[in-house]
């Protein structure tokens, strides 16, 4: 059985994923590490955990501007994030998926949820990101299995 | 989103790669936002100027390399080096090489080598209303709130393409229904001496920025008589802890001569009151515990205009600082040439302070200096300093740093 949540498409594409949820904001720049990919401010709740590959939740981006930048370069080396998934989404954090897609040719899909559907969001569950319908498909099967 | 024959065309390719792909971002963050249009930017300021990552020197050489040039006038953020005098920060030889690279992108786009985070007190100020594109967060905010001139908190890169096309989508900030406050936070219950202290504003901007996020928020109860230097450090505080893009302060800021005006006569719901255990609490959230001799003390974050440099001096009275302390003050071109002719420079580097020009505190290579712990005035500064500098932190106020760096004794005031 699979739970599809409807939201809004911010940023074109389709990606695969495990969730990395917090509900705590994120700020690219001082808080993720371009060169590894990780959480490294001490006090984020995901301190520590890499975004590569993950379909990362967090409820709206914050902090200074250079977050987009550490987005590109993330993608450069392989490291980004597979989607992006927030309640409200801010032009710096969609800057950074929308220069990949026209430097790099690359896409992460970034789509935002109501606060209600984005609760239903946890960690670890795998999960499929369509931004052209706005969906978050949730394998709940999946999970069980694994 | 409406765009003319001449933008299609750049969207073709007709004028060049750079302008293609810069444009195609411009179209499709405005198809974000709901944008119907571009609209004329009479400035840019680009964040994306301290070598970070290679992936921000491998945009800016092929946006040059493909034709990009810049068609308005844009100012440029700090470098992670001070390119007048490359060795003062001790950088590595790729640290410097790649400075050099964006330096030349930049500057063969058409750049004027400001080098600054404060470009709204170093010779590139927009006016009220004017609308401007603008990255760097602490510079956004202050152009929107303080100046009142029109910007969305863009990011590095948007910033870049802004300038290639010399526009930017209509969205957002740019439009004057978008301006208009959503919640309040009440700072009238603090004591005078309290509002007029300046290391209040940084704290309180923290505050404002954890409780607004990405909202608008309208502050009462500061002094109309606010010097501008507690404006700044506020604003500063507010995008680092949330992202605040324009903060109204009644009375204070230009689009807030009243509530009223800032809310566009909506009734606020949710409205928040400060006091000054708020204000401890800031300080104590923001500053390592453990922290107990600091022996790097920073202040320039954003960079110090001449007047603040002229404070720090009268606090120094004379004195010089502690041979154990480092004493960093940062600024930009314009505030460093009139320090260099009027003396001050020569007086304080006589005192044991180093000042840098074009170059960012956050950036400093660690590996070549020995520090342990770091003081510094600016809560952007503290709130950054342990995840890009890996040292830990705390915050003072300017009296604070300049006593610290004299007595070599770790001085911290009770917030407030």
């Amino acid at each position: 059985m699979n739970v599809i949540l409807k939201g809004c498409p911010v940023v074109a594409g389709h990606a695969a994923g495990r969730v990395l949820k917090s509900d705590q904001s994120i700020s690219f720049w001082g808080g993720v590490d371009p060169h590894t990919g990780c959480i490294v401010d001490p006090r984020h709740d995901l301190f520590g955990q890499s975004v590569a590959g993950r379909v990362l939740a967090f409820p709206v981006g914050k902090g200074s501007s250079t977050g987009s930048l550490i987005l590109l370069e993330l993608a450069r080396v392989g490291l980004a994030p597979a989607a992006i998934v927030t309640i409200r989404c801010e032009p710096i954090l969609a800057t950074g998926p929308i220069v990949i897609k026209h430097f790099y040719g690359r896409q992460i899909p970034v789509i935002t949820l109501s606060a209600e559907d984005f609760d239903r969001l946890e960690t670890g569950q795998p999960v499929e990101v369509d931004a052209e319908s706005g969906t978050v498909r949730i394998e709940i099967d999946k999970k069980s299995l694994s | 989103m409406d765009l003319t024959s001449e933008e299609q065309r750049t969207l073709a390719g007709d004028d060049g790669e750079a302008a293609r792909i810069a444009m195609a971002v411009l179209v499709d963050l405005g198809a974000v936002f709901g944008a119907d249009r571009l609209i004329p930017v009479a400035q840019v300021h680009i964040d994306a100027t301290l070598y970070m990552v290679d992936a921000g020197v491998a945009f800016a050489e092929r946006m040059a390399a493909t034709g990009g040039r810049f068609r308005v006038p844009t100012s440029l953020n700090p470098s992670a080096v001070d390119l007048l005098h490359p060795e003062a920060l001790r950088p590595p030889p790729d640290l410097l090489e790649n400075s050099r690279r964006l330096e030349r992108a930049y500057l063969s786009m058409g750049a004027a080598p400001t080098w600054t985070c404060a470009p709204y007190q170093q010779g590139m100020v927009p006016r009220f209303g004017q609308q401007i594109a603008w990255a760097e967060s602490n510079a956004i905010v202050f152009a929107n709130s303080v100046i009142g001139a029109r910007t969305n908190r863009y990011g590095d890169l948007m910033d870049i393409c802004a300038a290639v096309v010399g526009k930017a989508p209509c969205f957002g900030l740019h439009l004057e229904t978008h301006r208009h406050a959503e919640l309040v936070i009440d700072a009238s219950a603090l004591p005078r001496s309290v509002q007029y202290d300046p290391a209040t504003y940084p704290l309180l901007g923290y505050i404002v920025g954890e409780l607004a996020g990405d909202r608008i928020p309208a502050v009462l109860g500061i002094p109309p008589d606010v010097p501008v230097r507690a404006l700044k450090s506020f604003g500063a505080a507010a995008a680092s802890s949330g992202a605040v893009g324009l903060f109204h302060m009644v009375g204070v800021t230009p689009e807030a001569r009243c509530l009223e005006m800032c809310t566009g006569g909506r009734k606020m719901e949710e409205i928040h009151a400060v006091t000054a255990k708020d204000l401890a609490g800031a300080a104590a959230r923001l500053s390592n515990p453990d922290l107990s001799r600091p022996d790097l003390i920073v202040v320039g974050c954003p960079h110090y205009a001449y007047a603040e440099m002229t404070t720090m001096a009268r606090l120094l009275d004379g004195r010089r600082v502690n041979p154990g302390i480092a004493f960093w003050a940062f600024t930009g071109r314009c505030a460093y040439g009139w320090m260099r002719h009027s003396g001050l420079l020569q007086a304080l580097t006589n005192a044991g302070v180093t000042v840098f020009t074009d170059a960012c505190p956050l950036l400093y290579p660690g590996e070549s200096w020995p520090f342990t712990a770091a003081l510094s005035d600016s809560a952007k500064f503290v709130n950054y300093c342990t995840s890009q500098t890996g040292l830990p932190a705390a915050i003072g106020s300017l009296a604070d740093c300049v006593e610290t760096a004299v007595t070599g004794r770790f001085r911290r005031s009770a917030f407030p």
